[in-house]
């Protein structure tokens, strides 16, 4: 894996990096929204989400380029879908165990990562073509990239909806907090907003996108 | 949770916790297909029957895995037979009916990946629904869906009429229509309790 590394080192970089901002998973590609939008009222809820998701798309990008020879291409998709469900099921049980209180939180969402497009995605049109280096570092880019999209949406409503981060108190006792950001509507406005933003950063200035190389503006 | 009634079930299930506007189940479809309002209105009949045939299978192997104790295998047999029903059902369509095959078209096989089937599944697992709640559930759930998709393609249609900034322009301005849509559909809470 090192060595292949080696070999293609500015292409393998990109790899990584693209995931980032360049095609961001959720702010540039929309891709994977039911889970953007439905576990992010709390910035712990999307972190832990993040990372389950990262998790499964690192698994499954390596497992999918490992075989890419092996699978007949009339099966493809319903061996991609076995790879990724059976990772599914080893997260679930592994938050499961580290903490009850976040598998409650975080529900039905946690096997939904099943179905999550940007998954099933990236193994389609990335990983089953590519060597398991390059697979390896796009899953890592693009799960990091969806990461820091779930936070910038959780942070948002977290401080809006419950003025904390993190669930520490960020406002004194006065504050009254704007509920409804929690709610799903406040999801649904918060995304819709973060799009016009870049939509924004987009329409104004097109050099920007590739000066910032991370996704906190 | 059982013991709830097939009326307040489907009133749960349609416009109290609506599948797209509250639970985010099926977003995809939801800002992809609703352009037009023919088009959604078709998508959401589609969906609708996959729910109802994939509730019947998804209760059946509920039941076949708590019999031979094997829970872990949830996940992956729900998807796999999700997958295959829709299979199942295309080419049944396709024998059975050409018109309603040319009717639906490219959306039978995009359901595969809709959350909202497999949520479904998930979700009338974990209530313990007996055979009938599940199956007034799955329905409630594909008009609670058609619904939200047809109010959304309505609006999108005379939006189109409308002057829009270029920012906002496309999934940004979905998004937020979907917020007010969201934010109406709130007034429901406590509606069959």
């Amino acid at each position: 894996m090192k060595g292949a590394e080696k070999a293609v080192p500015a292409i393998s970089t990109d790899d990584f990096i693209k995931g980032l901002w360049r095609e961001n998973p959720v702010f540039v590609q929309v891709l994977g929204m039911c889970p953007v939008l439905a576990v992010s009222n709390s910035a712990i809820n999307a972190l832990a989400m993040g990372l389950a998701t990262s998790f499964v798309l690192v698994l499954s990008n390596t497992l999918v380029s490992l075989l890419r020879h092996g699978v007949p291409r009339q099966v493809r998709i319903a061996t991609f879908i076995l790879i990724i469900a059976s990772f599914v099921t080893v997260v679930d049980y592994l938050i499961q165990a580290v903490s009850l209180e976040l598998h409650r939180a975080l529900g039905a969402f946690i096997s939904l990562i099943v179905v999550n497009c940007l998954i099933l995605g990236r193994a389609e049109a990335f990983a089953s073509k590519q060597s398991v280096s390059r697979s390896f570092l796009d899953g890592l880019g693009m799960g990091l990239g969806f990461t820091l999209a779930l936070l910038c949406l959780g942070a948002v409503r977290e401080i809006l909806g419950s003025g904390a981060l993190f669930g520490v108190a960020l406002f004194p006792a006065g504050f009254q907090p704007w509920t409804v950001m929690i709610l799903p509507s406040g999801g649904f406005f918060t995304l819709g907003l973060w799009l016009l933003f870049f939509n924004y950063l987009r329409v104004r200035k097109p050099a920007v996108r590739e000066a910032v190389p991370g996704g906190t503006p | 949770m059982s013991g709830e009634s097939l009326w307040s079930i489907f009133l749960n299930a349609s416009l109290v916790n609506n599948f797209v506007l509250a639970y985010f189940l099926g977003i995809c479809p939801f800002l992809g297909v609703s352009g037009k309002l023919a088009t959604a209105t078709r998508m959401g009949a589609a969906v609708c029957f996959v729910m109802l045939v994939s509730s019947l299978c998804a209760y059946g192997i509920h039941r076949l895995l708590v019999a031979i104790e094997a829970p872990y295998l949830q996940l992956i047999a729900y998807i796999v037979v999700i997958a295959s029903t829709v299979q199942l059902v295309e080419m049944f369509i396709r024998k059975m009916s050409p018109a309603l095959f040319r009717a639906l078209g490219i959306f039978l096989p995009l359901i595969t990946t809709n959350c909202a089937i497999l949520g479904l599944a998930l979700f009338q697992t974990n209530k313990g629904y007996t055979l009938v709640q599940s199956l007034v559930y799955a329905l409630g759930a594909g008009a609670g869906f058609t619904l939200a998709l047809v109010l959304m393609a309505g609006i999108r249609e005379k939006l189109e009429l409308a002057a829009v900034p270029d920012a906002v322009q496309g999934t940004a301005l979905t998004l937020m229509i979907a917020g007010i849509l969201s934010l109406a559909f709130m007034g429901f809470a406590g509606l069959g309790a």
